[in-house]
């Protein structure tokens, strides 16, 4: 019903895009939740402002003023406007390092979210087709894996591996894949049981065919919303195993990194705990309202005509 | 006269349950289906649900091996190492046009992707020539080509399904309740299409259907199957007008009829579909059958005869 009805309300209108793009239609129901609008605007603040972190940035993130350290905001007394959002104890500005910290919680997000999402979707789809003892055995490691606390596993493995940004993301995208592999294997059982697949088998499509040209499409709508959310779970993760000392170490300005430096100083400096705080705190919260905003707008069981 | 496709006997069942401790069950889904459709005719192939009609359609398509029985498919026989062999020669339309098409691909696609697979060498211009050209057979429109399918009606979606099906040139189309999804209207413009297509291509079709009406309007031969068991074959005209199996009969008294007849005898079956789990011995029909006698309890009638009905004491 609703498909004949935007069809018609299209075609007319507007003769040279006679298709209502997929595009707009997801536009016309995202717009629709404020939250997830403004966490969309929040996101693409914090991407611009770690895309153009060199350029926006007033001092090197690690360069060390020894004649300013502690140094407040500029809105309390001995505070300037040299260093807006004021110093840590090395002397270093706050704001160039919470600006820098932008890229690489964009950049741990996106390489946890690349790297669980393809070995999830991939496991996922193995999972979905294969015969039931391949199922069971796939299926039963990843509950092993969702049973443990995540956050712990990924202690685990950074201790195995050494403490680094780079293992740290590995460790959060292992940590992550479960949950893909069971949305992914899910999406796939639904699709498996519908006519066009079975007419693609009729057709002669084979394995690879069948997974990826013609089911996997149709199952990315939840992943994608899965994709978003976990964004988000990988900030805060790998801003936790900084805090604990096991993620990015210093001096790179990582949020949680920040925050772990700067805890001794919390009562005497509140600003060097607070803003990295913040900064996790705002990003985090724009992503998931911005996920919510996702799983409403593709969600086909949500959407009214 | 060849046969396009030819079935001997063919059979299929499912292990069902079977814990730990218990045996699993056997449905006995197909049993001792025999037929044969000629090019250019239509064996339609009718009864309630559950009684095998689509585990047949499954089977003839090579989308599941038979567990007895053979199946001849224009001369070759339809075992899997030569179903790839078999792709082309037979083709499928299903009966919900909402789940048979795939969401994501523009028609275009969809009608090349059997072409893709099965004729990897084509050229994507001749493919997709023959595409359009498909298209237009069906009855659409070219500017049709580049949409997506939930821009197209039920009657229009099924066009698709069936250009979809002929898009490799197949001897033999099976039709799974092709129409009973449509409302009624649509369904004449489909079934009128099938039919002027079998004359033009001259398609063989089994027609899997519970609608009398729409098997009366579309078929050759009728076969009518009770609990996985065909129970009575013959021509349109000898199943129709001259029903032998108490089952048939039964059937084509609840066909709602046009013309208001008072005297017509509406046979109300009692009793339930027995399950295919324990199938009883003997007539499968007997427990729900108004003249079911002792032997009809103990031994299974076989099909046999001119215009075979499996019972023991047929009508006419």
């Amino acid at each position: 019903m609703a498909d004949v009805s935007s069809s018609t309300n299209t075609t007319p209108t507007d003769a040279a895009t006679a298709r209502p793009g997929r595009f707009k239609e997801f536009w016309r129901y995202f717009k629709e939740n404020r939250g997830a609008v403004i966490g969309f605007y929040v996101f693409v603040f914090f991407l611009i402002v770690a895309i153009f972190a060199p350029l926006l940035a007033p001092f090197d993130p690690s360069s060390q003023n020894r004649a300013a350290t502690l140094v407040p905001p500029f809105w309390q007394s001995g505070g300037n406007w040299t260093y807006p959002l004021g110093t840590d104890p090395l002397g270093r500005d706050m704001l160039s390092r919470l600006i820098h910290g932008a890229r690489y919680s964009f950049l741990v997000g996106t390489v946890v979210v690349i790297l669980a999402a393809t070995g999830g979707i991939l496991t996922g789809l193995v999972a979905g087709f294969a015969p039931k003892w391949l199922d069971t055995i796939i299926m039963r490691i990843m509950d092993i894996i969702l049973s443990i606390p995540s956050l712990l596993l990924a202690l685990v493995l950074v201790a195995i591996l050494g403490p680094s940004l780079l293992n740290a993301m590995i460790a959060i995208a292992i940590v992550l894949q479960p949950h893909y592999v069971r949305l992914t294997r899910a999406a796939v059982m639904t699709e498996l049981s519908k006519d066009y697949v079975v007419s693609a088998k009729v057709a002669g499509a084979r394995l690879p065919r069948l997974m990826f040209v013609t089911v996997l499409p149709n199952c990315l709508a939840p992943i994608i919303v899965q994709a978003a959310l976990s964004f988000s779970n990988a900030i805060l993760d790998v801003a936790a195993l900084g805090f604990l000392g096991m993620g990015a170490q210093p001096p790179t300005p990582e949020w949680g990194t920040m925050l772990a430096e700067a805890r001794e100083f919390i009562l005497r400096a509140w600003w060097v705990v607070t803003f990295p705080g913040l900064a996790i705190l705002v990003t985090v919260l724009a992503i998931n309202l911005m996920g919510d905003g996702l799983r409403d707008a593709l969600d086909p069981k949500l959407k009214r005509s | 006269m060849n046969a396009v496709v030819s079935a001997e006997g063919l059979a299929r069942h499912y292990e069902v349950g079977g814990g730990l401790f218990s045996k699993p069950g056997v449905v006995k889904a197909l049993s001792e289906a025999t037929f044969q459709i000629e090019a250019g005719k239509t064996l339609a192939v009718v009864g309630e649900s559950g009684c095998g009609k689509s585990t047949l359609a499954r089977l003839v398509t090579l989308i599941e091996e038979p567990t007895a029985g053979s199946l001849n498919i224009d001369g070759i026989e339809a075992t899997p190492d030569n179903w790839d062999r078999l792709r082309s020669h037979v083709q499928i339309v299903f009966q919900d046009p909402y789940g048979s098409l795939n969401l994501r691909h523009r028609i275009g696609a969809i009608l090349e992707e059997p072409l893709k697979i099965n004729r990897p060498d084509m050229p994507a211009k001749e493919r997709q020539a023959k595409a359009r050209e498909m298209l237009e057979l069906v009855g659409l429109r070219p500017e049709h080509f580049d949409r997506f399918p939930h821009m197209f009606s039920g009657g229009q979606r099924q066009r698709i399904a069936v250009a979809r099906a002929l898009m490799l040139e197949p001897k033999l189309l099976v039709l799974d309740e092709p129409v009973s999804a449509l409302d009624l209207s649509i369904q004449s413009q489909v079934l009128n299409l099938l039919l002027d297509l079998q004359e033009r291509l001259d398609l063989a079709y089994l027609f899997i259907s519970h609608d009398l009406s729409v098997v009366r309007h579309v078929a050759d031969d009728v076969a009518v199957m009770y609990l996985g068991r065909p129970v009575e074959f013959g021509t349109k005209e000898q199943v129709f007008s001259n029903p032998r199996h108490p089952y048939t009969k039964a059937l084509l008294s609840a066909t709602p009829s046009t013309e208001p007849n008072p005297d017509k005898m509406r046979i109300k079956l009692e009793g339930e579909l027995p399950s295919p789990l324990a199938v009883p011995d003997g007539c499968p029909f007997a427990p729900r059958c108004w003249k079911a006698k002792t032997k009809c309890r103990e031994q299974r009638p076989e099909l046999m005869g001119e215009h075979p009905a499996a019972c023991w004491y047929p009508e006419g």
